[in-house]
């Protein structure tokens, strides 16, 4: 099973990508007001 | 350049109208071939004895087409749409919008030349041969191109949960696409693939469940986080909730693959990971199903008289009952009994007619008006039929390949005192006809609700014009 040699890392991997987006996001501000932003979409055409 | 600052003013809808209009066009196309496969099935004369008619190649025609074409280009308008209005900016790179349009619908013709022709790399979803594979790639670089660099240049600081989703969509799907479809070409129309027996059945499987998860889930439910909130005038019932969702969803769909190959060769353990991982995206699943359906708290009325609202709240029932479905499939002792039946078959419609053909459609029912100026579709009246009809037929189809798919799993499984086999499979294919012939009913009344839509369309987009959309934050931003 050499193929998982390959498609577990790559897992690997992407889970860090992941965990990167979701600290990105936070370190952002993206969830500072967060209901808020649920509303906001109704207000644009 | 003042002809350039009045572009920047107003949103660019015309790649959302020519995908929005093809989604309906493909739609039709393949759910006509589903249809005729499901006739064959039930009469095999059908076939004609014309290779280019057989089964084996309208079936890659038909989940190609509804999958990518319809499904597809369905995602493509969505995605365009909602990432312009969330972030108020017009789509980033014009051209490109444009290539992709034209790019995707050149791999959907020849994807419609190339299949019934026979060219195939055998793998289940990823049918086609390299050279069409490459302009996947092209096509789908540009997609993230145009759709990451409108998030990039947006003039609304939070990035709404939507485009998290059509985000994770559009990366996880060129990782597996490049990943799973790598081979090595003999000849123009001939690969073989990078990968050989088990190592490749495991590759299309990771490729193919994550498929399910990243296009027909993690994009379907973009569209679901902002079709379902505008239709209903509410704000999703908990945002909070929503961007749990999302990276538990993400996080998770990774890991399931194995699921698909029980009791083969893969290794043991690798099969219980997979069905681990199927039980856990469970909760995920169903966080999001209810954070869609509670979005109607306290107007539940609502759902009496819009149609549209109707159409995207059923798609949610059906994602909750097929995920709670596909898990239970999954573990291994369920797997099989179910495993290479028809069950399988009802199992992926009831998440493809319910969730992702009903939200598409009710998605493009609040789209379609709007993009040609009017207030809704030409005939709301014809939405509550195409609602009915479409529900009814997708009841009876998986009503009838459930019940289908455990007799045939108990009569395979059967054996005497003597340990031979009680049936012989052709008794069992001869006792499942009479549920072919109503999975056919099932599938001629979804095919006509679609027919309606294309009517309605038509009339619609004939009825109003092409109208430019202003963006409000140039003004209010300034």
């Amino acid at each position: 099973m050499d193929i998982l040699y390959l498609l577990i890392p790559l897992s690997v991997v992407l889970v860090f990508f992941i965990l990167g987006g979701l600290w990105w996001a936070i370190d952002r501000g993206q969830f500072e007001d967060i209901e808020g932003e649920g509303e906001r979409i109704l207000k644009d055409s | 350049m003042a002809f350039s600052n009045q572009q920047a003013t107003v949103y660019n809808d015309t790649v959302v109208r020519q995908f929005a209009i093809m989604t309906v066009v493909w739609g039709v196309v393949g759910m006509l071939v589903g249809v005729i496969i499901a006739a064959q099935l039930t009469w095999p004369e059908l076939n004609f004895g014309i290779p280019w008619l057989s089964y084996g190649r309208l079936r890659p025609l038909h989940t190609n087409a509804v999958i990518f074409a319809f499904g597809g280009c369905g995602l493509f308008a969505s995605a365009y749409y909602v990432v312009q209005r969330t972030c108020q900016v017009r789509l980033f790179g014009d051209k490109l919008a444009s290539f992709t349009f034209w790019g995707w619908q050149l791999v959907i013709l020849a994807a419609a030349i190339s299949l019934p022709l026979g060219f195939t790399q055998g793998k289940e979803y990823a049918e086609l041969e390299w050279p069409i594979d490459i302009l996947i790639t092209l096509v789908w670089v540009s997609f993230a191109i145009v759709f990451f660099g409108t998030v990039g240049t947006r003039k609304v600081k939070h990035i709404y949960v939507a485009n998290w989703f059509f985000g994770a969509f559009i990366l996880a799907v060129a990782i597996l696409h490049l990943v799973n479809s790598a081979a090595i070409p003999a000849g123009l129309f001939k690969s073989y693939s990078a990968y050989a027996g088990v190592q490749d059945a495991m590759v299309q499987w990771w490729y193919g469940h994550n498929a399910v998860g990243f296009f027909l889930t993690a994009g379907f439910l973009g569209m679901m986080y902002y079709f379902i909130p505008k239709q209903a005038g509410r704000p999703v019932y908990s945002y909070r909730l929503s961007i749990v969702h999302f990276w538990a969803l993400i996080f998770t769909y990774m890991w399931a693959g194995p699921h698909h190959l029980h009791y083969t060769a893969l290794p043991d353990w690798t099969q219980s990971v997979g069905m681990v991982f199927s039980l856990i995206l469970l909760a995920p699943s169903w966080g999001g199903m209810i954070n869609g359906i509670m979005t109607l708290s306290g107007a539940w009325h609502k759902l009496r008289d819009d149609p549209i609202l109707r159409f995207l709240i059923v798609s949610l029932s059906f994602y909750g009952m097929s995920t709670f479905e596909g898990p239970m499939m999954s573990i291994k002792t369920v797997n099989a009994l179910s495993h290479y039946t028809d069950w399988t078959v009802g199992h992926v419609h009831s998440g493809a007619l319910g969730w992702v053909g009903l939200v598409t459609m009710g998605s493009m029912y609040y789209l379609i008006p709007r993009l040609f100026g009017q207030k809704q579709m030409f005939s709301v009246k014809a939405i509550e039929v195409h609602f009915w009809i479409a529900t009814i037929g997708i009841v009876i189809y998986i009503a009838a390949m459930w019940i289908a798919g455990v007799m045939q799993g108990l009569m395979w499984r059967a054996v005497n005192a003597d340990g031979t086999l009680t049936y012989t499979f052709v008794e069992s294919v001869k006792a499942t006809y009479p549920f072919y012939v109503l999975r056919l009913l099932g599938g001629l009344l979804y095919l006509s609700g679609m027919l309606i839509m294309l009517w309605n369309t038509l009339k619609t987009a004939t009825a109003g014009r092409a109208v430019s959309v202003n963006i409000p934050s140039a003004v209010a931003h300034a």
